[in-house]
């Protein structure tokens, strides 16, 4: 057990990590049109403040021994009742120091690039703002140090997703779209509040020292339960099978909002939350095995679904489903993987942000085509953009020494230290990213001309293409930079553990099987769409293309099982609640009315008339008294 | 003589008030017979305190005078009211309060 030091010193800053962004939303969002011209530059520079004082903790933790680098700000008591206590605490550790610095820089970066992205567009101020609301939201998310904090902003990033999918809010599909991604992770939610009662149930408290310090002595059937519920809210968030279809759909928004929100952060956060959790994945063998299938069977899906759409974004979502499923399955791994899904989170981070970044530069001068179809030939005519989109599609193949290549050779690595089947599951997939991702360029980059009559590509702006170029640099030498001078295992270890264990054949030959089927896969997409030409309409293709290119059937699956039983119930509802219900509330009033519409004719004014019915009233009354009398 | 006589005469004497209040229409008529049927138990009561032996009965007796005392100063000017404006003492052809 690591050592808790409170927060002293530039930890002392520790909330206003969050107060930044979150003041920078307030004034955005609440502020009306007078913050117009400069909101922008105002929400890029909280966020640039979040990150230069991101890096200034890393470089105080860096000075601290291992076990002392665990620090807590307690903000504010929050929710006191009786035996239920939160506090609104912070933790700064290891693991929330490497998101807090992805969030922070990454985010900065496309802050930058969406001054230059979003610059036409007349809501730009509110953009800025719903970013900063992301930004704050995420990082409570990795600070909280219980469960329940971790949930609000686990809430606040879903409501930053949802209003930013939802940004071009005149579009019905972005309307659908943003409506769809909230409604499939209030599945997930579900999941994790039900886990929030069943640790307080079991442990008597959510903060985290708590639960992971008492964890080996609760029941594994309990333990188990918790695991699976976790699971159930990391993959509604992080869009793993089978609450996996809102996030090809969440495409719909703004392009650095899918590379910030929908490949870099939020979607991560299940992962976080696996890896947090850690100590009840390790004391619960079935729940981390469920993660492991469901890890597995989302990277081929993202994989095939990548690899048949047309959209570029899509198809990088498909991608980031599937690099996604890997840092979820090397979680699954236990503490062999831990720390390989955080460093593959990490580099992916970088380098899928990179990717959006490009194809979003792409659309720029394409008219915001995404029909990779109507691309081709734009190496010449965007050079720095496909310089830097080159990087990272070397770092997501696993190229050395492209960051991509160290982290996901180590989850292969470690899946081969569990079981070969997973091992080579995993090598398979890693092919079938070589082949979608040289799709990509192919379509985009190389090849002919097939531009549609009014595009007149040309390069972006210095503001997003200076973004463009750290994130690539960052795709280029981060793996390395981690690994080899940052130590991740030694860094990450006090917090998720790690261990390793020997493989029956040496390291070399997984990395020697691993690029070759990679080749191998680039090989065959550079055969398929580089040399041939590539038809503009697209052809119908085989059973398993056309199936991809329903997202396997995800939405049609939804429908099935869900969507439609629940408009059916609704309905049959509705027809028992108008012909029933309301009949017979109906029905009573049209009596009574009609009774009383008899009736009044006896009011008739005659006053003699009354005195007759008083008379027989009485009459009657002196009767039933005598009758009962006798 | 035995006061079952007496009851039988207030009953005598309330069945033709309720019988002139219900047949009749001029109002001057319908309110001598409340009178009636209003001394038809007064003698009622009476003769029940005699019968029982206690004054409770002639108590009441007292009572009601009282309350016809007053009903007949309500009454009386009602139905002065109703003749001024109507230039009629019937009592159906106020029958504007109906349905």
């Amino acid at each position: 057990m690591t050592e808790i030091i409170p927060a002293e010193g530039i930890f002392g800053l520790l909330w206003v990590l969050i107060a930044l962004p979150a003041a920078g939303a307030v004034i955005l969002l609440f502020g009306g049109r007078r913050t117009n011209s400069w909101g922008p530059y105002l929400g890029v520079l909280t966020v640039v403040g979040s990150a230069v004082l991101g890096v200034l903790m890393l470089l105080a933790m860096m000075d601290q021994p291992a076990e002392e680098r665990t620090v807590i700000q307690n903000v504010y008591d929050w929710v006191f009742v009786g035996s239920f206590q939160a506090s609104f605490a912070l933790q700064l550790d290891q693991l929330s120091m490497v998101f807090v610095l992805l969030i922070t820089i990454v985010g900065a970066l496309i802050h930058i690039y969406s001054l230059g992205y979003m610059s036409h567009d007349p809501d730009r101020r509110k953009f800025f703002g719903y970013l900063n609301l992301f930004v704050a939201a995420m990082l409570i998310l990795v600070l909280a140090n219980n469960y329940l904090l971790l949930y609000v902003g686990w809430e606040g990033v879903g409501l930053a997703s949802y209003l930013l999918i939802g940004f071009w809010q005149q579009k019905p599909t972005a309307a659908a779209a943003a409506k769809k991604a909230f409604i499939i992770n209030r599945v997930g939610d579900v999941g994790l509040s039900l886990a929030i009662m069943l640790i307080f149930v079991t442990f008597g408290s959510i903060t985290f020292q708590d639960v992971f310090g008492q964890a080996s002595e609760a029941s594994e059937g309990t333990l188990t339960a918790i695991g699976l519920l976790l699971l159930l809210a990391a993959a509604g968030k992080s869009a793993q099978f089978p609450l996996q279809a809102w996030l090809l759909d969440a495409m719909e928004g703004p392009t650095p909002v899918s590379a910030l929100i929908h490949a870099a952060t939020m979607v991560t956060a299940g992962v976080y939350l696996i890896a947090r959790s850690n100590a009840i994945y390790d004391a619960a063998a079935w729940a981390a095995t469920a993660v492991v299938v469901v890890g597995l069977i989302t990277i081929f899906m993202g994989a095939i679904i990548g690899s048949a759409k047309d959209d570029i974004k899509k198809s990088l979502a498909g991608s980031t489903m599937s690099q996604i499923g890997y840092m979820v399955f090397a979680a699954g791994l236990g503490p062999i993987g831990y720390v390989f899904a955080i460093f593959h989170l990490l580099t992916h981070g970088v380098f899928k942000a990179g990717l959006f970044l490009g194809a979003g530069s792409v659309m720029h001068g394409m008219n915001d085509n995404v029909n990779m179809r109507r691309y081709g030939a734009l190496k010449g005519v965007m050079v720095i953009t496909f310089i830097t989109f080159m990087a990272g599609y070397l770092a997501i193949i696993g190229i050395p020494p492209f960051s991509g290549f160290w982290s996901k050779d180590e989850i292969i690595h470690a899946a081969f230290e569990r079981n070969w089947v997973i091992g080579a599951a995993a090598i398979l997939a890693a092919g079938i990213t070589g082949f979608y991702m040289t799709r990509m360029i192919a379509m985009t980059f190389f090849g002919k001309k097939r531009w549609e009559d009014d595009a007149h590509p040309h390069e972006s702006p210095a503001v997003m293409t200076i973004p463009l170029i750290i994130l690539a640099i960052g795709s280029t030498f981060l793996g390395m930079a981690l690994l080899f001078w940052g130590n991740i295992e030694e860094w990450l270890e006090p917090v998720v553990g790690y261990e390793s264990v020997p493989t029956p054949l040496p390291t070399f030959f997984y990395i020697v099987v691993t690029l070759v089927v990679v080749i191998i896969g680039a090989i065959i997409g550079w055969v398929m769409y580089a040399r041939k030409d590539v038809p503009v309409e697209a052809p119908r293709g085989n059973a398993l293309t056309r199936a991809a290119r329903q997202d396997l059937y995800g939405d049609a699956v939804n429908d099935l099982l869900v969507v439609e039983p629940t408009y059916r119930t609704a309905q049959a509802l509705t027809t028992f609640d108008t012909k029933a219900v309301d009949g017979f509330v109906n029905w009573t009033a049209t009596f009574v009315g009609d009774l009383a519409r008899r009736l009044r004719r006896s009011q008739s004014g005659f006053a003699r008339s009354y005195a007759l019915s008083m008379v027989g009233g009485a009459l009657i009354v002196a009767l039933a008294l005598i009758l009962v009398r006798l | 003589m035995n006061p079952a006589n007496y009851v039988l005469l207030s009953a005598l004497l309330f069945s033709i008030g309720a019988i002139g209040v219900l047949v009749r229409r001029n109002a001057i008529i319908v309110f001598m017979s409340v009178e009636l049927m209003l001394n038809a138990a007064n003698l009622a009561f009476v003769a029940f305190a005699r019968m029982n032996g206690n004054l409770d009965g002639q108590v009441v007796a007292f009572f009601v005078m009282v309350v016809a005392a007053a009903e007949v100063v309500v009454g009386l000017a009602i139905i002065v009211t109703i003749f001024r404006t109507r230039r009629s003492a019937s009592i159906d052809e106020p029958n504007l309060l109906k349905y």
